[in-house]
């Protein structure tokens, strides 16, 4: 998107695509040989492993790595294990990588007997279901969440994934708002949609409808609070613990259709836009490589090109194909090596295109001085870190390229190591 | 796992919406090109040399700077050549080579790189450089002095000290539509009404400046010298005069809305301009100057800092 300094208008509202006719498909993609999955937790030289390379795994039997941790991934394929290894990803997150080498033919695993509403089920079962339904959050005794969210929006832009299945699966969304409330005990849910859609939805009878305006960033979680529900969530707390939980759709769809069929879904909803800016919603078991993909819809990939997990504005921006499709994995985003935009090391300018960008109405100019010299704690104090939604503006529209939006994120990351380390230490 | 493909891996956003600070720069000088043309138009060839050479010596210490300091060489963005041809625009067309060097040091050097180069300016680099000059050598910036062997069409005496002197009276012939067309003495490129307008309103279309600080410049100047003439008609000029003349129009769209020297905030924006205007009326009715421009520029530069810390609460901030 890098447009013509003279035919550039004066505004930089950005404006979410609707996917106002239902595309057809999604279209399938198969896994060509094999398939990772990603389980979160390090691999220690002393973790005591529960599965050896050359184990047999069966299509939706749980991997099950650790013999003293409860993580497990659900295989998507039939196969046997080829590898497990540690693998890391960005800000201090670490993984344990199962590889599985395809067999010929495919076995299903038995549909788990004990599948029931209950909690304690739906997090035996459903915990990395498509759409990775954030169950974790009811475990505590007091969690007080008395909202539940479902997404039918996605909070970043180009991509479509969640719109997509609220407007096809709404029956499996129903049903899994169901098995949601009678589990968790939930007592309100709300459907957020995009406000241009909302009159298409006279059908839903779970939950209230709210509507979500079609300008970027209004689909981010706080933003939908503090609109919809006219609750301005303090900076320093999250959604969860003022009470309102967000389920994307597809997470919601994922549990109504294992509850409808037995079988937990494999199958992991996508949007693919490729380096012409064609969107397309694709649909690929978990665990599948992100070359599997590229390569099934003819995309080539070269050096310099930029291969992005997730949107443009807040996605992540991956360095292997080979990366498999995560539960969370909702847009794959090929960039050509000419439209890579880059960042500078030119200073701030202070032309106060971020203050206005930033639909938070954080001090940007200031705070990103203290970044960039790494006064975290006072940025956060002085300048509003923490009331920064992630929502990617501030680097969108400024004119000297500084990355701020990668300050921000760095910044939050080092405040929560350094709180958590103070807490540790008190102990 | 490891490919020969090598994939750029950087941090979100992936898009941007292509501005960039060149741009900026180069549009606030094409902004200042019907301005300057009228100028060249007057005053001939010694405009076009003292243009030329403000514009060049400035590119100079900006290099100088950046190769001294061990930075980038960031000539080509256009700042230190917007900053050359500003100081020109405000200094008669006879101004002494020399006194071009000097002004485009103070300029870059003084004004800007001391305090850490672009960005990180409390005041306007021009207006420093300016009012140094004019406590320094003040009879090179008489205009009626510096300008006296010109022969105009139209009467070169320099409107503000005519109404200064001798009253509203003196200056009944200066109609707004006069020095709208440029009919009167002045800087190189601060004359030019119809001119400076036209680029403000270029720049303002653009967002390479701030309409609020525009706005509510002219305001106060035109409040404040209403004021005045209402309450001693003989003695003050009208609104009208004071917004045309000296170096209001140029300070409204190419002084004050300098990006490092001004506020961001909408309010502190209002307050930064009308204050601006409310003290330039001020040191043109009551203080020892003729023109107050410049002095109310530094003066509302310097509360800037404390100005933009009126600002709207934060999402989710707590008390």
């Amino acid at each position: 998107m890098m447009n013509n300094a003279f035919s550039r208008p004066a505004t930089d509202t950005i404006y979410y695509e609707l996917l106002h006719r239902t595309p057809l498909g999604p279209q399938h993609v198969t896994s060509s040989g094999n398939a990772t999955f990603l389980i979160e937790g390090k691999l220690e030289r002393q973790s005591q492993i529960a599965l050896k390379v050359g184990d047999a795994v069966k299509t939706g039997q749980k991997i099950l790595p650790f013999a003293d941790h409860p993580a497990y991934a659900l295989s998507s394929v039939t196969g046997t294990v080829a590898a497990i290894r540690p693998l890391a990803g960005d800000f201090g997150k670490n993984y344990t990588a199962i590889d599985v080498t395809l067999a010929d033919t495919e076995e299903l695993a038995e549909a788990p007997a004990d599948l029931a509403p209950t909690l304690t089920s739906l997090l035996e079962w459903l915990g990395n279901a498509p759409g990775k339904p954030p169950l974790d959050l009811f475990q505590a005794a007091d969690h007080g969440i008395h909202t539940l969210v479902v997404a039918g929006v996605d909070a970043d832009l180009l991509v479509g994934t969640n719109q997509y299945i609220i407007k096809t699966e709404m029956h499996a969304v129903n049903r899994g708002i169901d098995i949601l409330k009678e589990a968790t005990g939930v007592p309100n849910v709300a459907i957020a949609v995009p406000r241009d859609l909302v009159q298409g939805f006279g059908h839903t009878g779970a939950g209230e409808l709210k509507a979500v305006a079609p300008e970027y960033p209004a689909a981010i979680p706080k933003l939908i609070v503090y609109e919809a529900f006219g609750q301005e969530i303090p900076a320093d707390k999250t959604c969860e613990e003022m009470g309102y939980v967000f389920f994307s759709a597809e997470a919601v769809a994922s549990i109504g259709k294992a509850f409808e069929s037995g079988h937990i879904p494999i199958e992991k909803t996508m949007t693919l836009v490729d380096k012409n800016g064609r969107k397309t919603i694709i649909s690929a078991r978990i665990g599948t490589p992100i070359a599997d993909v590229l390569a099934a819809h003819q995309i080539e990939t070269g050096s310099m090109d930029r291969l992005i997990i997730g949107g443009p504005m807040t996605g992540l921006a991956i360095f292997d194909e080979q990366t498999p499709i995560k539960p969370d994995t909702d847009a794959i985003l090929v960039q050509d090596a000419g439209d890579v935009s880059l960042v500078s090391d030119y200073p701030c300018i202070n032309c106060g295109e971020c203050v206005r960008a930033c639909p938070t109405r954080v001090p940007v100019n200031m705070l990103v001085r203290f970044l960039e010299a790494g006064q975290y704690e006072d940025g956060a104090e002085l300048y509003d870190l923490f009331s920064c939604v992630d929502c990617g503006l501030c680097s969108f529209v400024c004119v000297a390229r500084i990355p701020i939006f990668q300050y921000i994120r760095l910044a939050k990351y080092e405040l929560s190591r350094m709180t958590a380390a103070e807490a540790s230490d008190a102990q | 796992m490891h490919s020969e493909k090598m994939f750029i891996v950087s941090h979100a956003p992936f898009w941007h919406n292509g501005s960039n600070v060149a741009e900026r720069h180069y549009g606030m000088l094409i902004a200042a090109m019907p301005a300057v043309a009228l100028g060249i138009v007057h005053y001939g060839m010694p405009a076009v040399a003292v243009i030329a050479l403000s514009v060049s010596t400035a590119i100079f210490w900006e290099w100088l700077m950046n190769r001294l300091m061990k930075r980038t060489v960031t000539v080509a963005d256009g700042n230190a050549a917007l900053l050359g041809l500003l100081f020109a625009m405000l200094i008669p067309a006879t101004t002494p080579w020399w006194v071009v060097i000097v002004g485009t040091f103070l300029t870059i050097v003084i004004g800007l790189h001391i305090f850490g180069g672009i960005g990180s300016n409390p005041f306007h680099p021009v207006a420093v450089a300016m009012m140094m000059l004019i406590v320094s050598w003040e009879p090179f910036f008489d205009f009626d002095a510096a300008l006296v062997n010109y022969d105009f069409a139209f009467n070169a005496v320099f409107p503000l000290t005519l109404s200064k002197n001798f009253g509203s009276a003196a200056v009944a012939d200066f109609t707004s539509l006069n020095l709208l067309l440029g009919r009167q003495v002045g800087g190189i490129g601060s004359t030019f009404g119809f001119g400076l307008i036209g680029g403000g309103i270029y720049l303002i279309i653009k967002r390479y400046i701030r309409w609020e600080i525009c706005l509510s410049f002219l305001a106060g100047i035109f409040l404040t010298a209403l004021a005045f003439h209402l309450a001693a008609p003989a003695q003050y000029a009208g609104p009208m005069f004071h917004l045309l003349t000296g170096y209001t129009l140029i300070a409204a769209f190419f002084l004050l809305p300098e990006n490092a020297s001004s506020p961001i905030n909408p309010i502190p924006m209002l307050i930064y301009g009308a204050g601006a205007g409310i003290m330039t009326m001020l040191i043109r009715n009551i203080g020892m100057y003729h023109d107050g421009v410049l002095l109310a520029v530094l003066l509302m530069n310097l509360v800037n800092p404390l100005l933009d810390k009126i600002r709207p609460k934060a999402l989710g901030k707590v008390a």
